[in-house]
Parts: C-alpha cells; structure tokens; sequence
C-alpha cells in the first residue's frame, strides 16, 4: 500500500501475476476462505469470552468439595449490602430510561431536521459523551454537585444561596440517585441519540410529506409516522442501555462514594476487598440473568414484523 | 398567524432548543476544564470562581503525584495494543462477513451481536484468577487480553459495516483486470475503506482508555489511568480529582471529532 495508495482500480499493465503464489493462494482462498478469515476471533472470543463465562458459573455455582451449591448465591443474598445494590440499579434503570429517550429523541429530530443551520456541529457537540468514561463522567458532576463545588459557587454568587446546600448528602438515597441519574443521563444518552438519528435517516422523505400534506402537525407526525417507522432503532436502543444500565459503576462511586452501592459496585467490593471470588462471581450472574431477561422483555413487548427487524 | 411567520417561529425554536441541548452537554465540560486549569487554591476556595485565571498547578500536581504517570503511560500502551490486536483479529472477520455468504455465517454474527448483552464482570472475575494461574495477573499484557475480548465484537461487527460499504463491483473489476482476491483487498478495498477502519481502530482505543472495572480488579501495583484514579478517589483532595477527571475526558473531545462522519458506522449501524 505504500507505493499504490490510488484509489482507482489499477490498470492490467501494473499488476503482475506470479503464477505460483496465485495457485498457492487460490487453493487457501477456495471455498474455505470466509473459515480461515473468521477463525482467529472465533477461537479468541472462545478463549477469553465463552471460557470465563463457564468459568464464572463454575465459581458461582460450585462448592469446595466439587459439587453443586448455592452457597456463594445465599452469601450474597443474605449480605447487608444486597437489598440497597439491587433496589438501587433497579431505580436507577427505570427512572433513566424514559428520560433518556425523550431527551435522545429530541436531540435526533433537531438534528435530523433539514431547518437546522449548523447540524455537523450540534451532532458533534451531541455525541462527545459516547466517548466520555463513566469515571469521567462521574468526577466531572461530582465537582458540580459536591459541596464547595461549582453548582454551590455558581449559587452564591447569583445571591441564590447563602450557605451552600449538600446536594450529594449521603444519608439520602433520594438525592444521591438523583446526582447519578443526571450524570447517566448527561453521559449516556448520546448513544441513544446516535442509534435514533441513523433509524431516523431510514424514513423516507416522501411519508413526511405526505402526512404534512394531509394536514398533520409536528407532534402527530411523531407519534404517528416517526415513531412507529423507528420501533426497531428504539428497540436496539432499549436493549443496549438496558444491560449498560446494569452494569453502571464508576459513576456511582465517584459521585456517592460508598453513599450508594450497586450490583457491579458489591461485585467488585467482594472481589477486591473481601477477596472472595466466589460471591462477586455470583453477583456477575445475577447481573448476566438480569440483562438477559429483560431482553427477552424488551423483544416480546417491541416485537416487531421480520421485514423491520434490524437483529 | 400566517404561515410564514409560525414557519420562523418554530425555526427560531428549533435553533434555541438545539442550543439549549448543546450547552446541557458543554456546561459540565467547561466545569471540569475549568477546574482542572484553576490554581490549587482557586481549587480549594469557595465560592470558586466560575471563570478562573489559568494555571496548570493543579495538572502538574496530578501528573507528579505517585503513581500518575507509570498509569498514563500504562494506560496509552494497553489502548494502543488492544487496537492493534482487535484490528489485526477482527479486520479479516469484518470481511469475511461482509463479503461472503458461508454456512454458519448468521450464527457467527448473531452469537457477536449477542456478546454484547454480557456484561463485563462477568469477564473480567474470571479471568482474575486465570491470570493469577497463567502469571499475568496485575499486567499491561493481562490487560489488553482482557480488553482486547470486549473491543473484538464491536470491531468485527463495524468493520464489517465498513467493507459493506465499499462495492463488490470495484473488488470484481480488480480481479477481472488480473488481480487476485488478496491483491484486490489490498490494493482496491483497503485504500477505500482505510478511513473507516481508522475511525473503527479509535473507537477500539477509546474503549480501552475508558475501561475502569476490569482494570481495577485485574491490576494491583501495575494500574492504568482510570484505575489509579478510581482507586485514590477516596482519599485525595478536590485538585487531584478534578485534574484526573478532566485528563480521563480530554481525549473524548478529539475522538468524538476525528470520527464524527463515522458515527453512523459505527453505531448506528453495529446492530444490523
């Protein structure tokens, strides 16, 4: 590639054939080509992928002398810590969604609409937090929230404020969610955004039109026309974000400390600070069974004709 | 009303709730930055001061801190090695579904679409203690292994879009006119698809770069960036956080700008 970087196809006359090399590759680039292509990732996802997942039910699910056991499971249940990690994801998944979507939602159609000068521009601007880290993200509302942070500096030299207020007060559930339901929903949903602008840009114009033509307005052209022909973009959105929402963590910890505590934070804490492998093994699948239910949820409940389906 | 006017109405509207949108994600982005470039005392004063007078105390206090840079620079090698081993991995598989229909070929994509549903811990417990097995444990090479398992899927399924892209016609052509398949991917696809395979290939370092959790519970003394940070979280100040966090979220500014012709690619698409 170094001396033929053009683009075009390059002429007969420049390209030489050697004929044994040819043979050679054609027999190796037969009918087994796509096999021998596909093969590296195949046995690297085996090694490093399917082999830990066998590898985490067997710490999950099996006891010192070999057999069976649920013990690691009723560890983890019956820790202190259990009901607040779980009850914790689960609000922060239910109260993120939605409101992820209709900011998302909003954002694509005012990129996606012809009207808007500067769109290259407000996409980008729209997409940065896709490449944001939930420890960055996290950090970065820690220092808005944080007492004698930027929100409380912005407060009192408004006159708003007199004595800066504890937004991040970790006696309060409420409050810490609240911090991180922002900071998840500043973060995250840029991917939302992106998969609704490329589901958007599969509408044709001419059913836009002709709704406008037939008389309706913006929100029925929404609900009516943009909405039902993006069910398959929303519902691979709905799925991704599902299961990152399972696994949201760093964010967590650095916006509450240890003031809140979720399903990947309590596997971790067993895995680095208790040191048994066995029971964040089995809070890993806890969070494995959870994202692959609620799949199967989102697919029953989106489910939507063979010809639309995108998976 | 009249028509017109409700028309520039609503145009006013859209440009104002774009904008409003926009500085909803610029506003936290200017506070870290903000922070990040306050003097140390600036840093600690209250109420801070929203615009601050320059001063790279503070980042030269995190950079200098214990640990900082071996992790920095930890961090960019593993980015960097896991992209060089999902490209080499996943490029030839990303063709291959692209351009062949073979038996098995569904079930291979759906089984890499679906990986995607696993969650990291899942990986990365497991594997912790393999590694202690193998001697590997708290190691840049561990680590890119591990990396190198959650990036692959995502670089087959968008270099697959990516060669997707490029017409079979041209590839054809090349053949017809005396090359051979290997000749006409190098010298017909791969000049063509080269832009998409670089933005493919950021994206993968950016994941590495980004990745927290299998970092921490993979390295003990030998941490990466965001893994040295998680873990002094708790018991450094206000300047050595702020700096940290802002470092973490720097290179997403450039990224997210390098690729943004791409994003479809390799987002939007991915799922198909």
């Amino acid at each position: 590639m170094t001396e033929q970087s053009t683009t075009t196809v390059p002429g007969g006359a420049g390209v030489r054939r050697p004929r044994g090399r040819d043979q050679l590759r054609a027999t190796l680039g037969g009918r087994n080509l796509p096999y021998w292509l596909v093969l590296p990732a195949i046995l690297y996802l085996a090694l490093f992928f399917a082999w830990p997942m066998v590898q985490a039910f067997g710490l999950a699910f099996v006891g010192e002398d070999g057999g069976l056991t649920l013990d690691h499971v009723r560890t983890m249940v019956d820790d202190v810590a259990f009901p607040g990690a779980l009850r914790f994801t689960l609000l922060l998944l239910v109260i993120i969604i939605p409101i992820e979507f209709a900011v998302a939602l909003t954002m694509a159609l005012m990129v996606n609409s012809p009207r808007l000068r500067g769109r290259g521009l407000f996409l980008y601007i729209y997409a940065i937090p896709l490449a944001v880290s939930e420890l960055a993200a996290g950090i970065v509302w820690f220092a808005i929230f944080t007492q004698q942070g930027y929100l409380n500096s912005a407060l009192q030299q408004l006159g708003l404020a007199d004595v800066p207020f504890i937004w991040l007060d970790p006696r309060s559930t409420e409050q810490l969610l609240l911090a991180v339901v922002l900071a998840e929903v500043w973060r995250s949903t840029s991917l939302i955004m992106i998969i609704l602008v490329a589901g958007l840009q599969g509408i044709p114009r001419d059913y836009l039109e002709a709704a406008e033509l037939f008389g309706a307005g913006p929100l029925t052209r929404v609900r009516k026309v943009i909405l039902p022909m993006l069910k398959p973009s929303i519902q691979v959105a709905l799925i991704f974000r599902t299961i990152l929402a399972f696994q949201v963590f760093a964010t967590v910890i650095a916006l509450t400390g240890r003031g809140a505590t979720v399903l990947t934070a309590e596997a971790y804490r067993w895995q680095t600070d208790i040191r048994d492998a066995n029971v964040a093994a089995a809070y890993a699948g806890l969070i494995l069974a959870l994202s692959i239910v609620s799949t199967m949820v989102i697919l029953r409940l989106t489910r939507t004709p063979r010809e639309q389906r995108m998976i | 009303m009249s028509g017109e006017s409700l028309a520039r109405m609503r145009t006013v509207l859209l440009h104002a709730g774009a904008v409003l949108m926009a500085l909803w994600i610029l506003i936290p982005i200017y506070v870290i930055t903000a922070a990040a470039f306050s003097s140390p005392e600036a840093v600690f004063s209250f109420p801070k001061p929203l615009v601050p007078e320059i001063s790279t105390e503070t980042m030269e206090f995190f950079l200098g801190a214990t640990g900082v840079l071996p992790a920095l620079r930890r961090s960019v090698v593993v980015a960097f090695s896991t992209l060089a081993l999902a490209i080499v991995i996943g490029t030839p598989a990303g063709y291959a579904l692209a351009r062949f229909r073979f038996r098995g070929a569904d079930t291979f994509r759906v089984s890499i679409v679906s990986t995607r549903a696993f969650p990291i811990v899942i990986l990365a417990i497991p594997l912790a203690v393999t590694f202690i097995r193998f001697g590997i444990d708290d190691s840049s090479f561990g680590l890119t292994l591990m990396h190198t398992a959650l990036a692959l899927p995502f670089t087959v399924l968008v270099t697959s879009s990516v060669f997707a892209g490029i017409s079979e016609e041209l590839e054809e052509a090349a053949m017809t006119l005396g090359c051979n398949r290997f000749s006409a991917v190098r010298r017909v696809v791969l000049p063509l698809a080269l832009p998409g395979l670089a933005a493919a290939a950021i994206f993968t370092w950016i994941i590495s770069w980004n990745e927290v959790f299998a970092a921490s519970i993979l390295t003990l003394r030998n941490r990466t960036l965001p893994a040295q940070v998680l873990v002094a979280l708790t018991q450094s100040g206000l300047p050595f956080q702020f700096a940290g966090g802002f470092l973490l979220l720097a290179p997403a500014l450039v990224v997210v700008f390098v690729i943004r012709k791409y994003l479809f690619d390799l987002w939007g698409r991915v799922a198909r």
